[in-house]
């Protein structure tokens, strides 16, 4: 995957030292001679195999490849560990080898990407077999010393016991000679319905940091002598900067250089970071605009609408039967046309990296939800290759998407490129990060359906105009130019299948890809082909004359997996029964990231214009679940983050940029608007579904939905601001 | 020059008058914990206490703080006790990614002091920070448990 691997550099002996940063992030590997050799913690403490560390005082270090941003796998990647390795919990740490060690080890720790929902489901094979692997080393070592059959001896909470003797000892007492052991060929995985760890609520191994500000995050690293630099990109995408004018701000307090960053930016290097950010203010720059500084919101949206004629191409995601014909030859037919505009992730840690660049090595210090993305970009921006380049991972200060993207790591090793020797940490401003976000991208959809004389739907015509990630951020995934991503919620198959039958059915996307750079922002395609179809079922089922749930309930029978979680919700949240006085309600459901999600609430509507959210039932089917406490901070989290975007939400463009330009104009839901999610959790098991980002796909429609219950008043527009919808 | 009194020690540090708070307890003391989010006191993650009272730090002047009491989340605690608020926060596992937290505790910290058993009202009214992670039923339920402890 990395293609800046060199074959020549595997197994070679380095030890990294990152004292000076964080504890816990200190890895070394000491591979002096031929095999067996033991590979060994910075600590000195033997490496069981790869995924797991035993120190001599029974401490066990889990190490995890994937980044924790808040989601909470790391906590839950170490129970998945634990419970194979059958360890004493209370003993557990972890720790995240660096992106470097991993390609000089052959990628001995998989994929670091942490995207997609799939910190836990991507990885819970291998790193279980991690686990089950080093306790049967650790066995075997016990068995060896002892001189019994290894059959003979059974593993719980760090201790090996003999059975027949009753002797025991410790994996801490054993790992030295464990780590000598040729690992085994084979493992078995315990059936989850054994888990004792892994499957409970346990706590996060990452909270009481948290609560002293003790955890270091991306911008709270300090290195000595490190200087501080601000940045600015040409507010227009694709513009340049033309000149500065850096005599201007000399003389200002602090400021240590000024450069430019690639040929769209200019950076303040400053002993401070506050100094540098005031100096960069002060500092006339020229932009080269370009053409896009023409584009505004209006003329995206009318480009979009002309993709929705029917006479325009288009990719086809889904289809079954002939929906223009059944559509052209129904006994009636509605239509609807909906939008979705641009959202920034709006991490509440801006984007920000520390990068040291000498003529013989780089490292960079930031949080990423991709470290081997990272790494390649370190390698890209200094030109230095693998054995030299490095980078430590730090907790990310939220993620959603926008830190898989590595824009501020070439920019802060660009800078430090211009001053090496000097390690040099790069923040944006939280005006930069809302003008140069990689945006949730903008959509709209028309969407016709058509009915039979009973009121039976025949056919459906999904069309969406707009935007594909994949276009811009992995062209090499588009299939015959098709962006198969554009489908998630309403594919085929797979990991985000429409959850209908309908026997005549068109689902395609024309693709328009304006000049504002995409991204994946938390749900993804999921979050307006969700609203988008969740609503216009909604519709359909009004225009039938009969009730939302049992519309759809009609088009499932043979989507049991779709069904099930919203059966789920419909029952908790009493869809049989009247609401209360004043109360209304809605429902959607979608699958995606390989779940099954469902949600509900119940809202009131004040002057048609204000909304008090009572109540949000959430279902979801994730096949197994991990750690259920997480899961359910997930799903109330993708509420949050939903609903924000549907009532705060929408980056509008003027000019060829951004107008948002912190939270007072980009705002976020508080407390006083959230009710409590109630989560239902139906894992059926047999799959490994993702749970961080499905759910944000019903936030919304379950929401629009109830307001249509409570106002007879259909909302096609996100976000609500624009219409003078506000939370009550 | 400004000499400022934070966490019950007196500090001298070469800023500007005008530099906000949070970026002299930040980069000048070197006390990290208190957060950037927005430098607009939109968010909160800058919370820290003045006297005794929540304040965003983003927007208050090192001049403005010169004289008072300043209390920032490396100061909560007493000693090698957690604050109530901390011990609450880990007990209900609040924090997800955690940048927010450090504000929230602040708030909630300044709450509790002047209201000890606060309603779900007195909680909307008084916690208006921004989790993007969507902390808030954690949070409500730690206050709960503090104020019925």
């Amino acid at each position: 995957m990395n293609k800046y691997v060199s074959p020549a550099m595997n197994r070679r002996a380095f030890v990294i030292g990152t004292a000076a940063v964080s504890a816990g992030l200190a890895l070394g590997l000491d591979i002096p001679f031929g095999r067996p050799a033991v590979v060994r913690a910075a600590d000195g403490s033997p490496e069981v195999n790869a995924w797991v560390v035993v120190r001599p005082d029974d401490t066990v270090v889990i190490r995890i490849a994937r980044s924790e941003m808040g989601q909470g796998s790391l906590t839950g990647l170490a129970q998945l560990v634990a419970e194979e390795l059958e360890c004493d919990w209370s003993k557990v740490t972890t720790e995240y080898p660096t992106p470097g060690q991993s390609v000089a080890r052959k990628r001995v720790w998989g994929d670091f990407s942490t995207g997609g929902s799939r910190g836990i489901r991507s990885s819970q094979d291998y790193v279980r077999k991690g686990g089950a692997t080093a306790r049967m080393m650790l066995i075997q070592a016990a068995a060896n010393e002892w001189k019994v059959p290894a059959s003979e001896c059974t593993a719980a909470k760090s201790v090996i016991t003999h059975t027949p003797s009753g002797r025991t000892t410790t994996y801490g007492k054993v790992a030295e000679a464990a780590a000598k052991l040729t690992p085994p060929a084979e493992v078995k995985l315990k059936d989850p319905k054994d888990w004792t760890i892994a499957g409970k609520g346990v706590s996060r191994l990452d909270t009481a940091d948290k609560t002293t500000g003790a955890m270091t995050y991306g911008i709270d690293v300090k290195l000595p002598g490190m200087l501080n630099a601000a940045i600015k990109d040409c507010p227009v995408f694709g513009g340049k900067v033309k000149s500065f004018d850096e005599a201007k701000i000399a003389g200002m307090k602090g400021v240590k250089k000024v450069v430019r960053v690639g040929d769209s930016a200019v950076a303040v290097v400053a002993d401070t970071w506050w100094h540098a950010k005031t100096a960069l203010e002060a500092l006339p720059i020229v932009w080269d605009e370009g053409d896009n500084a023409k584009v505004s919101s209006e003329s995206i949206a009318k480009w979009l609408a002309e993709g929705l004629d029917n006479e325009q191409p288009a990719y086809v995601g889904n289809k079954n039967g002939d929906a223009k014909a059944a559509i052209a030859g129904a006994a009636k037919k509605i239509e609807a046309v909906y939008n979705y505009p641009y959202q920034n992730h709006a991490t509440m840690e801006p984007m920000n990296a520390t990068a040291l660049y000498t003529a013989d090595k780089c490292e960079v210090w930031c949080g990423t939800q991709n470290g081997e993305a990272a790494f390649a970009a370190v390698l890209e921006a200094s030109g230095l290759p693998a054995e030299k380049c490095d980078v430590h991972k730090l907790m990310l200060g939220g993620g959603f998407g926008r830190r898989g993207q590595t824009d501020y790591v070439r920019q802060a090793v660009a800078i430090a490129r211009q001053m090496p020797g000097t390690p040099i940490k790069l923040l944006w401003s939280r005006e930069e990060d809302m003008a140069h976000g990689r945006y949730h991208p903008i959509t709209q959809c028309k969407m016709t359906g058509a009915f039979d004389a009973d009121n039976n739907l025949v056919a459906l015509h999904y069309r969406l105009s707009g935007q594909s990630i994949l276009f811009s951020l992995r062209p090499e995934a588009l299939q015959n130019g098709m962006d198969p991503a554009a489908f998630q919620g309403v594919a085929q198959s797979g990991e985000a299948a429409f959850g209908y039958s309908v026997p005549n059915l068109l689902i395609e996307h024309a693709m328009r890809n304006p000049h504002v750079p995409p991204g994946f922002w938390r749900g993804v395609n999921v979050n307006h082909n969700a609203i988008y179809m969740e609503c216009f079922m909604d519709e359909l089922a009004h225009a039938a004359g009969q009730d939302p749930l049992e519309f759809r309930r009609k088009l499932m029978g043979s989507h049991p997996k779709h069904l099930a979680v919203l059966n789920a919700v419909a029952g908790k949240i009493g869809w049989s029964k009247p609401a209360p006085q004043g109360v209304y309600r809605g429902i959607a459901q979608v699958m995606g990231y390989g779940s099954y999600v469902a949600g509900a609430a119940e809202i009131s509507v004040t002057d048609g214009s204000k909304i008090k959210v009572h109540r949000i039932v959430a279902s979801t089917d994730p096949g197994y679940v991990v750690n259920p406490a997480q899961v359910e901070r997930q799903i109330a989290g993708s509420f949050v983050f939903g609903l924000s975007a549907l009532f705060y939400g929408g980056c509008t463009v003027k000019d060829g940029r951004i107008e948002q330009s912190n939270f007072d104009t980009y705002n976020s839901m508080r407390i006083n608007e959230m009710p409590k999610v109630e989560a239902v959790m139906v894992p059926s098991g047999g799959f490994w579904g993702g749970v961080g980002e499905p759910t944000i796909g019903v936030a919304a429609p379950a929401v629009l939905n109830a307001y249509f219950a409570a106002t007879g008043k259909r909302i096609r527009s996100v976000p609500l601001r624009d219409q003078n919808i506000s939370f009550a | 020059m400004a000499n400022l009194t934070i966490n019950g020690k007196s500090i001298t540090v070469d800023v500007e008058p005008d530099t906000p708070l949070l970026w002299a307890i930040r980069e000048n003391v070197g006390l990290t914990g208190t957060k950037y989010g927005c430098g607009i006191a939109q968010c909160g993650a800058c919370t820290v206490h003045i006297d005794g009272v929540a304040a965003r730090s983003c927007g208050v002047a090192v001049s403005e703080a010169e004289g008072k009491q300043i209390t920032t989340i490396e100061g909560l605690a007493s000693g090698a006790t957690l604050h109530k608020v901390q011990q609450a926060w880990i007990a209900h596992d609040v924090p997800q990614c955690g940048y927010c937290q450090s504000g929230m505790i602040m708030a909630v910290a300044a709450l509790l002091k002047e209201k000890p058993k606060p309603t779900d009202a007195d909680i909307d009214e008084a916690i208006t920070n921004i989790c993007r992670c969507g902390t808030f039923q954690q949070v409500r339920e730690a206050i709960h448990t503090i104020a019925n402890a």
